[in-house]
């Protein structure tokens, strides 16, 4: 059973949000329609994850996921899973650049994904227990156009495969499952994946950024 | 500059002497030339009583209104124009910032349509009117001449005498003066002709807005195509906002409210079950469509990130390499923004789907005020802006800020698209 905190403007989505979470065992202790009651209902209830929209009253620009930021800026460790309608990577990198570092998970999902119930549920899990989770559709567009960077070119189709699913950020086990091939396999291919991208291969969550720094490469606004 | 007049004569002088043309030249110049005795005393006056009174003060006023004598007869010339050419030149003037008479004033005599003015005006009160002055000789002593007959045999008995001391004895006697006088009427019919359109021709050069003289009805056009340009884009925003929190969300309700069901519906063997992951299946097919909708009337992240982040973020959905350099200081206004957005991506669609490329660079930089945006790629090149329509448009949409699309694209490539729009809005 998770506490969440959810902020999410449209009212049908919110309350179908709320349904899902509860019939599956969560708790939500806050659903809120605004950026500012955001932050009040996490300082207050202090959940153990927060799922929060990108776009949200009063600018309706990026202000749930600015929220989400200042919120982790505030909690250190504390989990966000921000729920977009863009595929836009600059959001991705934004939420990923703004407090990756102190630990905690973090998770940027397209919105359609909750259609997914099993999915969804799946990377709020992971969020929550402190891994980082990046939409494969956001993974994708970032890996189809680094195909013509040079260190890519060396990867083999299965280790770029590989690397997808890292991006995203399953742990080697569920590469394993997703690739039904042998954990032992996965670790060997994603030993080549450092060294041809030149990576430190570290724990989940920097192996995930260190990815992600890499694809989207110097073309980061 | 075709001068209406000058026209006429020339296309049909046989027709000219009995057209319409003839007592409308006539009555121009005529009136013309009383116009420019006027003037010419009236400014011989001012400058006169100006320069006596000036040591009072007074004087100088006198002398300004001189130095302004041309508006008033340059607004009149332009409304007289009509007798004789369909098109009188539109006035020069810009509209001044306020409406008191010292920003009038201001504003007049800093254009130099004022000092044109002034000078047609003197032309007018001199060499106008010696000419003028010159052919009402003319025009009267031919009609005297024709007239002769008539006034024999009206002041008879009382002697006439055309030359001195040879009187006409009878009407009929007369004749041959009126062949003089009827020629003498033919020559005015052509010499009015030609004056009366030296004088259009004159007044048109002198009292016509210049290029670099916007006036009023230009700046107006201007501004409304800008309001125009920026209802257009509030327009597109707030459809997007629409789509965005009506449509978008509900089909995301949707299939999550499908998800649900297809969780509920897992391990009993329903029917239904396959149906409900198919409708799941075509709301996201929906969701993916409509979210590429969205994208294409205003992207969000050029709202949030600006310029450099939403070009990126196309350069990667791409099908065709993009290398994005764009570096700039700072956001730019949001119409600049917006512009340079769609121009950039009009672009990479044009290099895609006409040009054969298979690299496309962006650069884009602040020099000054302007921003100067390149898109080249290493296609087939030949593109022509008269061709298409959407380069076409994209020079439109640049116009209305006032900035400027060069695309060179010689036949083998590689096509270069230039564009530089000023950002001091």
């Amino acid at each position: 059973m998770l506490r969440v905190v959810l902020a999410e403007d449209a009212v049908l989505l919110r309350a179908g949000l709320v349904e899902l979470l509860t019939r599956v065992g969560h708790r939500v202790t806050a659903a809120v329609g605004d950026a500012g009651e955001l932050a009040r209902a996490v300082d207050a209830d202090r959940p153990d994850v927060v799922v929060t929209d990108v776009r949200m009253p009063p600018g309706h620009r990026d202000e749930g996921l600015r929220a989400a930021l200042e919120l982790r800026a505030r909690h250190p460790g504390l989990p966000v899973l921000v729920l977009s309608q863009y595929v836009a990577t600059a959001y991705a990198t934004q939420l990923l650049g703004g407090g990756a570092s102190d630990g905690g998970g973090l998770g940027y999902l397209l919105k359609d994904r909750v259609g997914e119930v099993a999915d969804f549920l799946d990377a709020l899990d992971r969020v929550a227990g402190g891994q980082t989770v990046i939409d494969p559709e956001v993974v994708r567009v970032l890996l189809r156009q680094r195909t013509d960077d040079e260190p890519l070119r060396r990867l083999t189709p299965r280790e770029r495969e590989v690397l997808a699913l890292m991006a995203e950020g399953l742990n080697n086990q569920a590469i394993a499952r997703r690739l039904t091939v042998t954990e032992a396999s996965v670790v060997k291919h994603t030993g080549n994946i450092f060294m041809k991208l030149e990576l430190d291969p570290a724990d989940g969550n920097r192996r995930v950024l260190a990815v992600l720094t890499h694809l989207r490469g110097d073309t980061a606004a | 500059m075709t001068v209406a007049v000058w026209e006429a004569v020339r296309r049909r002088p046989g027709r000219f002497p009995v057209s319409g043309w003839v007592p409308r030249c006539w009555a121009f110049l005529l009136g013309g030339t009383v116009l420019g005795l006027v003037v010419l005393v009236v400014f011989a006056a001012l400058v006169a009583a100006g320069t006596v009174l000036a040591p009072v003060g007074a004087g100088l006023l006198l002398l300004l209104a001189a130095a302004l004598l041309g508006l008033p007869v340059a607004a009149l010339e332009r409304r007289r124009l009509r007798l004789v050419d369909p098109e009188p030149p539109p006035s020069p003037h810009g509209t001044p910032p306020r409406a008191d008479a010292p920003a009038w004033l201001g504003a007049r005599l800093r254009e130099r349509a004022t000092w044109r003015e002034l000078a047609y005006t003197l032309l007018l009160g001199v060499v106008l009117t010696a000419t003028g002055l010159g052919f009402t000789a003319l025009l009267g002593l031919s009609a005297v001449l024709t007239a002769t007959p008539v006034i024999v045999w009206a002041v008879a008995p009382e002697t006439v005498m055309l030359i001195p001391g040879k009187a006409v004895p009878h009407p009929l006697a007369a004749l041959p003066a009126t062949a003089v006088g009827l020629l003498g009427l033919l020559l005015a019919a052509y010499t009015g002709g030609l004056l009366a359109g030296a004088h259009v021709w004159l007044a048109k050069a002198l009292l016509s807005p210049r290029d670099e003289e916007p006036n009023g009805r230009v700046i107006e056009l201007t501004r409304s195509r800008a309001r125009l340009a920026d209802a257009f884009e509030a327009e597109r925003r707030r459809i997007e906002r629409d789509l965005h929190d009506g449509a978008q969300q509900q089909l995301v309700a949707l299939s999550m409210t499908l998800g649900l069901a297809e969780l509920e519906l897992r391990g009993h063997d329903s029917p239904a079950a396959p149906l409900v992951t198919r409708a799941r299946a075509e709301a996201r097919g929906a969701l993916d469509q409509l979210r590429d909708l969205v994208r294409g009337i205003h992207p969000q992240v050029l709202t949030d990130h600006g310029l450099p982040a939403a070009v990126t973020e196309v350069a990667l959905r791409h099908p065709v390499p993009v290398t994005v350099d764009i570096d700039l200081p700072h956001r730019l206004p949001a119409a600049v923004e917006t512009t340079a957005y769609f121009t950039v991506t009009e672009a990479l669609t044009n290099a895609a789907k006409h040009g054969g490329a298979t690299r496309v660079t962006v650069t884009g930089r602040l020099r000054g005020d302007t921003l100067l945006l390149t898109v080249t790629d290493d296609g087939r090149g030949g593109a022509d802006p008269e061709a298409g329509t959407g380069l076409q448009g994209l020079a439109d949409r640049l116009a209305i800020l006032g900035g400027r699309l060069t695309v060179t694209s010689p036949a083998g490539g590689p096509t270069r698209l230039r564009v530089e729009v000023p950002c001091s809005a």
